[in-house]
């Protein structure tokens, strides 16, 4: 028998605390792939707001009906002198319907209801003088206002950063969490094993060998566990609704192409959390052993 | 081999012996006796470092025991062999896997030749394979000389390894200690059995250390 295989050996394979460790693992496995999901889909989400909202703007057209028209052609004559604006369309009453079809439902008799006109505007890259361009307006269409999304947009994205973050804590507090239970479960065995670290002592046996046979068992079991819960937890988001659908607000949780490799890399850090807490905890009991 | 110079140990009631200097040479053999509670358990500790002196120096080997590494205790006791009268066996592993264990657990070669031979001579081949609760008292003395022995060591110790044997099994085991100190191993047993040491001085040189009145004296052979 080599010494790998009595390292194995040494340690009784009874004990609560090492199914512990098992159980343990793959239930904070499970929450690691939610919190992961949770975070890359946060940031995910903040940079389409930010892109799909970065370089538009829109101007809206509160004027009498008998001046819409006409307001509404210097508005536009101004965006299109204006350097920074690559489009300028004034939306159709179909369009204007559309958007407010979700908050105030369909056959909206628009005819009846006195709508602002609005113009869809696509900056450049650089984008205008905001500044000037608002005083230019509100001097020649008084009734214009240019919105660039910037109050819409900032709260999306400070939001989504926030969820991110507690996206992030939870993750550490999970790895701690794990951390905790390992080392908790490897002074349960090495205190329940007292014996075999005596015996093993009196044989002229070494910290490093004694300490091995205990950390290997408990970074095994929590890898396995964890390995079991990522891969409960990559199914469940699985099952989620898929995003093409839109049928739910949990659409746009979830994993995409390379994100895939999160919940695969859990259990490999799990076992580097597991290896390290456990040998931590067992060299610390050692050296009360004499 | 060991060699104590003006050794006190005190668990905090008063030292059990004060001013121990005793050397242990090289394939001497060695009784240590002295009434129940005087200390033997202790100094046997003493020599294989799982108690450090309270006052004065013990050197394992060569080794000053106050400046030893746990790996370099750890090394030394390599070359210590131990058999103490609980015996102290990892009960979830076979005989032979409890007698290897000296070589196994430090990462030296067992040969399956010589785990055979040793457990012939100490008569349990027929055990290999058993678990040390299904072994009567007399085997798990003789499985743990067994493993006290099969890394061959310079010094072996024993705490009352005859104190739960019939005199027939204590002269067999006693015996095979007689016979491995005869192949250059030092000696030491701790025993209050004079019967024992008797047997024994009628095969072998062996000097008596006793134990009295917070003491440790050299009995001589005159016993």
């Amino acid at each position: 028998m080599n010494r790998y295989q009595i390292s194995r050996l040494v340690v009784p394979r009874s004990g609560r605390g090492v199914w512990l460790v098992g159980l343990s693992a793959a239930a904070m496995a499970f929450l690691a792939v939610f919190a992961l999901a949770l975070s890359v889909s946060a940031a995910r989400l903040a940079q389409n707001w930010q892109a799909a909202l970065s370089q538009t703007a829109t101007v809206r057209i509160s004027a009498p009906p008998e001046e819409m028209v006409e307001q509404t052609a210097i508005v536009l004559e101004v965006l299109r002198t204006t350097p920074g604006i690559a489009d300028a369309r004034e939306m159709t009453d179909d369009e204007q319907a559309g958007l407010l079809e979700a908050w105030l439902g369909p056959d909206l008799p628009l005819d009846a209801l006195p709508l602002p006109r609005l113009i869809d505007v696509t900056e450049t890259p650089g984008g205008p003088d905001r500044q000037g361009l608002r005083l230019r307006l509100s001097a020649e269409a008084p009734g214009a206002v240019y919105d660039d999304h910037t109050r819409w947009r900032r709260p999306l994205a400070e939001g989504a950063a926030r969820l991110r973050q507690l996206a992030n804590l939870s993750l550490v507090l999970i790895g701690s969490v794990m951390a905790a239970i390992v080392m908790l479960a490897s002074s349960a065995s090495l205190a329940s094993n007292a014996q075999v670290i005596r015996v093993l002592r009196l044989v002229g046996a070494q910290d490093r060998f004694i300490a091995q046979a205990f950390v290997r068992r408990m970074t095994l079991r929590a890898t396995l566990g964890a390995a079991a819960g990522a891969a409960l937890g990559a199914i469940a988001m699985l099952l989620l609704p898929d995003p093409a659908t839109g049928s739910s607000v949990l659409s746009g949780l979830g994993f995409q192409g390379i994100g895939w490799l999160l919940p695969v890399s859990l259990p490999v850090v799990t076992a580097i959390l597991a290896w390290a807490s456990a040998k931590a905890t067992a060299f610390g009991v050692l050296k009360g052993v004499t | 081999m060991i060699a104590f110079q003006d050794v006190a140990h005190d668990y905090g009631g008063g030292p059990l012996f004060r001013d121990a200097t005793i050397t242990l040479e090289k394939g001497s053999f060695h009784f240590l006796t002295g009434p129940s509670g005087a200390g033997k358990s202790t100094f046997l500790k003493l020599c294989y470092g799982e108690l450090r002196p309270t006052s004065g120096s013990v050197a394992l080997l060569g080794q000053d025991m106050n400046t030893m590494s746990r790996d370099d205790l750890a090394r030394t006791r390599q070359r210590i062999g131990i058999v103490h009268q609980d015996c102290q066996f990892l009960d979830h592993l076979t005989v032979e896997q409890n007698v290897a264990l000296p070589l196994s657990a430090t990462g030296r070669t067992v040969s399956q030749d010589n785990l055979a031979d040793l457990l012939g001579w100490v008569g349990l081949a027929g055990q290999a394979r058993a678990l040390p609760p299904t072994l009567s008292g007399g085997e798990r003395q003789r499985t743990a000389l067994a493993r006290a022995i099969i890394a061959s060591p310079e010094v072996l110790l024993a705490d009352e390894p005859t104190g739960n044997l019939d005199w027939d099994m204590s002269q067999r085991l006693v015996s095979l200690m007689v016979e491995l100190n005869r192949m250059g191993t030092a000696v030491l047993i701790a025993t209050h059995d004079m019967n024992l040491i008797r047997f024994v001085k009628t095969q072998v040189s062996a000097r008596v250390l006793r134990i009295a009145r917070g003491e440790v004296q050299t009995a001589g052979a005159d016993l």
